[in-house]
């Protein structure tokens, strides 16, 4: 195991991530913001480099030459998505901008069609802002009702609390998968099971999860399924919605433009078909090659090994970070991914992040665009490590005397 | 250097800020916020004529943005407005310009290190930004962004 451990971040971190080459202060480069965004391998640079050097040219109207090439690129990158989440039908992939679009997407679409005034949506108390915001935009228009799954100490939810919020008025529940401020995994499937069984509709937000661990949209039965490619290895500018045919054939398009009308006359314009419906206009078309080239590169590695090893990498992490007198973590669920979120006593997370900084070591400070689960917790901020399969052992130990050296600062 | 911006003066402020409490018979009292890190700080004046005859402060945020509120009541009380919005431009050039640094800074000279740390200015002039709210009564709420 140690030995299988150690070759992945080597193998990984030293050939395939140019930037992570590097020094930041003089002090070589521990790149520990992966929940912000991750870094891209040569691959999938190298995809993109080709695109625009050898193929640029518009998608689904050209005749010639360049322009089949590259929608035959952008139109592999889709299928190379449906086979990443396991989607029953590649016309159920729309590429959008990146998860927070998905979220809009849906609450600007289906929410407007089928929300009326009292109808209920539940999200959870964990939930990042792109998965709160779109939903209150909506209850305030349609005069409809937000309600919060509650979570525990250790920042799980609590499915029991969670199943009770579920009425005659609730139409939708839109969760994340795994907390980008705690690192929860959340039990989708159960709570996509316990949602279907109240025949209500099911979204998850799932812009951590896909880096971390093998995703199947039609294990987890859920109806919708958002994520952002920068989050996993693809350029950023591009994310996916999956959306089950049946409803999203039934949804109202998104944006109107060029690409998603069949027929366009001053008096009636009728719509194009999934998924090309919700992608009016020129697409990312360069993004959608990078992300497919980032899934041919988690394919290589293979995403149950990466689960296997950050894992492994999570767990020393904690331990590391458990034994530093005055550190506290947050969000210690038992089912958890990647993210080791921490106060200490008596030291502004600002200023944590600042001295980690000076040692090379790159974290997130703050409130991760998830206020509410913070107050929650009652800290107004927090420091967050999070981990990806390059990071090694090395890296949590440069992290540990990272926060050392701010100890001995602060006294 | 970090040993520049954490000097001992301000790690002493931080950890024991000064005029630390609410003021009942504040004239004025305005909040400011720094949405990049969640600071908080509620500043409260009492204005004697022109003068700031008494200033306090509470709220929560980092070492920089707590030392700099903590010695900005201490050098701006008894100061008038024009002085005060005049302290505050020296002390904005001090971490956000080349030029040397005007002589009559007094302790505010401790935060010289701040201009090496780019992101962190908007720390140490949150409490600044909203003093100049208060003398000029522009606005409740003052934020960084």
């Amino acid at each position: 195991m140690g030995l299988a451990v150690k070759t992945l971040s080597e193998q990984t971190s030293r050939d395939n991530f140019p930037v992570l080459n590097q020094r930041v202060h003089d002090k070589p480069l521990v790149y520990l913001d992966n929940a912000a965004t991750t870094q891209k391998p040569q691959m999938v640079l190298d995809a993109m480099n080709q695109f625009y050097q050898e193929d640029n040219s518009n998608i689904h109207r050209g005749v010639h030459e360049l322009s089949e090439r590259s929608t035959a690129h952008y139109e592999a990158a889709r299928l190379k998505i449906q086979r990443f989440l396991n989607a029953g039908d590649w016309r159920e992939i729309i590429f959008v901008r990146g998860a927070t679009e998905g979220v809009n997407l849906v609450a600007y679409t289906w929410g407007r069609r089928n929300i009326q005034a009292g109808d209920e949506i539940v999200i959870s108390a964990m939930e990042h802002h792109s998965n709160i915001v779109p939903w209150q935009i909506l209850c305030e228009e349609k005069n409809a009702v937000l309600r919060i799954a509650p979570i525990n100490q250790r920042g799980e939810l609590l499915l029991d609390e969670y199943e009770k919020l579920l009425g005659p008025r609730t139409k939708l529940v839109s969760m994340v998968h795994i907390s980008n401020a705690l690192g929860t995994i959340n039990p989708v499937a159960e709570i996509a099971r316990i949602a279907h069984r109240h025949g209500v509709l099911v979204f998850i937000d799932g812009a951590q999860a896909v880096a971390h661990m093998k995703v199947d949209v039609q294990a987890l039965d859920c109806d919708f399924y958002a994520m952002s490619g920068h989050k996993m290895f693809g350029p950023t500018g591009i994310g996916v919605l999956y959306g089950k045919a049946a409803l999203l054939e039934k949804m109202p398009p998104y944006q109107g433009g060029g690409d998603m009308i069949r027929t366009v006359t001053f008096a009636k314009t009728t719509y194009n078909e999934l998924p090309y419906k919700f992608e009016a206009g020129t697409p990312n078309i360069a993004g959608t090659i990078g992300l497919g080239a980032a899934v041919d590169y988690l394919n290589e590695i293979g995403l149950d090994r990466i689960a296997t090893y950050e894992h492994e990498l999570l767990r020393y992490g904690t331990e590391q970070l458990e034994r530093i007198p005055g550190l506290r973590l947050i969000g210690t669920a038992r089912e958890k991914a990647s993210i080791l979120s921490f106060v200490l006593e008596g030291v502004h997370p600002h200023d944590v992040g600042t001295i980690l900084d000076r040692q090379g070591v790159a974290v997130r400070t703050g409130h991760h665009c998830a206020q509410p689960v913070l107050e929650w917790f009652g800290v107004p901020a927090t420091t967050r490590a999070s981990l990806a399969f390059y990071n090694s052992r090395q890296d949590i130990d440069a992290l540990v005397a990272g926060i050392y050296k701010v100890k001995e600062i602060f006294g | 250097m970090l040993a520049d911006l954490y000097q001992e003066v301000i790690l002493d402020h931080s950890k024991r800020p000064r005029n630390f409490h609410e003021l009942a018979d504040a004239t004025r009292h305005v909040e400011g916020y720094n949405p990049l890190c969640g600071d908080k700080l509620k500043l409260f004046v009492k204005m004697d004529g022109d003068k700031v005859s008494d200033i306090s402060f509470v709220g929560a945020g980092c070492a920089i943005s707590t030392a700099s509120a903590s010695l900005m009541t201490e050098v701006v009380k008894g100061k008038s407005r024009a002085e005060a919005v005049q302290m505050m431009e020296r002390f904005h050039d001090l971490l956000t310009t080349e030029k040397p640094p005007a002589a009559n800074l007094g302790k505010l000279a401790v935060f010289s290190g701040v201009r090496e740390f780019p992101v962190r200015v908007k720390c140490a002039t949150l409490a600044w930004h909203t003093l100049i709210s208060a003398l000029t009564g522009e606005n409740e709420v003052v934020s960084t962004e």
